[in-house]
């Protein structure tokens, strides 16, 4: 049947078209990388692309949106504004909004976060001892975002087999696929 | 009115509380020109019109995130941002805001000392727009309210 036909394919292709199936393969992975640092240095952010992991700017954000960020430096941060960060020693980004700000002249600031949808400030998030956010813990601003769109991410990685799942037909498809 | 007592919010030493009390209203959806007004002692009454030509609610916007925040400058910073209140607003709320006698939903706490005799101390009102997809704009309000705080520091609990 259908198992021992796609067999067939696998023997009958030689070894030519196998290499050239493999770099088929190897451009559109590169490709998708260098697009991907294209927009890290576009945006001047180290991860200009986000999922929303919790509940805590609803209902502008719910879990699985997906944000775009930039990080220019010459941008300063004001009251008001979403900003992405990470506390120091924790590798979840944190997605919230900057609600007090202090600034000296020589522009070296220092930032309080509280997610729209919690109670308190974020102190209770920060690292012990630590009160105040600034700007090396930005990883980014909130520009502009799509609803439910990273949703396939957090499926991914609650449900790995489901992400080797896709891996492995994504592999096939492109490994098989024959050029007419 | 302003009270000098330690942050319990975060950092362990005496910094400056600012009380206010404020009446909102604001009509987000009209273009009508309008001044802002001071009432007397502690009480600013915004009028505020939105800037942009047509209802901002169009067929992208899912809400709007509306908050009040207080800016000045002071010796030991030269300038500082502290979001007083804030208010979501969905599409299909009532944009026209009548909200009256407010108390600051958040501790308005200096970085230090500098409330006291600061002769700036500006309130605006501005608003995130949510779309349900795309930029994320945020837009100041067109009207602001300046105010002095005083020399002295108020002794009583009147809060």
């Amino acid at each position: 049947g259908r198992a021992m036909d796609i067999f067939g394919d696998l023997r009958r292709m030689n070894k030519r078209q196998l290499y050239y199936q493999v770099l088929n393969f190897a451009m559109i992975v590169s490709s998708a990388l260098m697009i991907w640092k294209g927009l890290i240095v576009v945006t001047g952010s180290e991860s200009p692309i986000v999922v929303v992991l919790s509940g805590s700017m609803e209902p502008a954000f719910h879990r699985g949106d997906l944000l775009f960020l930039t990080n220019f430096h010459d941008n300063p941060i004001r009251a008001g504004e979403i900003v992405v960060f990470k506390v120091e020693g924790r590798d979840i980004p944190i997605v919230h909004r900057v609600i007090k700000i202090h600034e000296k002249e020589n522009g070296d600031i220092k930032f309080l976060t509280k997610g729209d949808n919690n109670e308190v400030d974020d102190r209770g998030l920060y690292k012990d001892g630590q009160n105040w956010l600034e700007k090396k813990d930005v990883v980014g601003r909130a520009r502009g975002f799509l609803p439910y769109v990273g949703m396939v991410t957090i499926i991914m990685n609650d449900y790995p087999k489901f992400k080797y799942a896709l891996l492995a037909v994504m592999g096939a498809y492109v490994l098989l696929k024959r050029e007419s | 009115l302003r009270k000098n007592v330690d942050d319990f919010t975060g950092p362990r030493e005496r910094s400056d509380l600012g009380f206010v009390t404020f009446d909102i209203t604001a009509d987000i959806l009209n273009r009508k020109n309008v001044q802002t007004k001071q009432s007397y002692l502690n009480k600013m009454v915004f009028f505020l019109t939105c800037i942009h030509l047509q209802s901002i609610f169009d067929w992208n916007v899912k809400q709007l995130f509306v908050y009040l925040s207080v800016e000045y400058s002071t010796k030991k910073n030269a300038l500082n941002q502290v979001v007083l209140w804030d208010k979501v607003i969905l599409r299909g709320d009532n944009p026209r805001l009548f909200l009256k006698d407010m108390k600051s939903k958040y501790f308005f706490f200096d970085d230090g000392n500098g409330l006291k005799g600061n002769k700036n101390v500006t309130f605006t009102l501005s608003w995130n727009v949510v779309p349900n997809a795309g930029i994320l704009p945020l837009v100041t309000g067109s009207g602001h309210v300046s105010v002095p705080f005083p020399d002295t520091y108020e002794t009583t609990k009147s809060y």
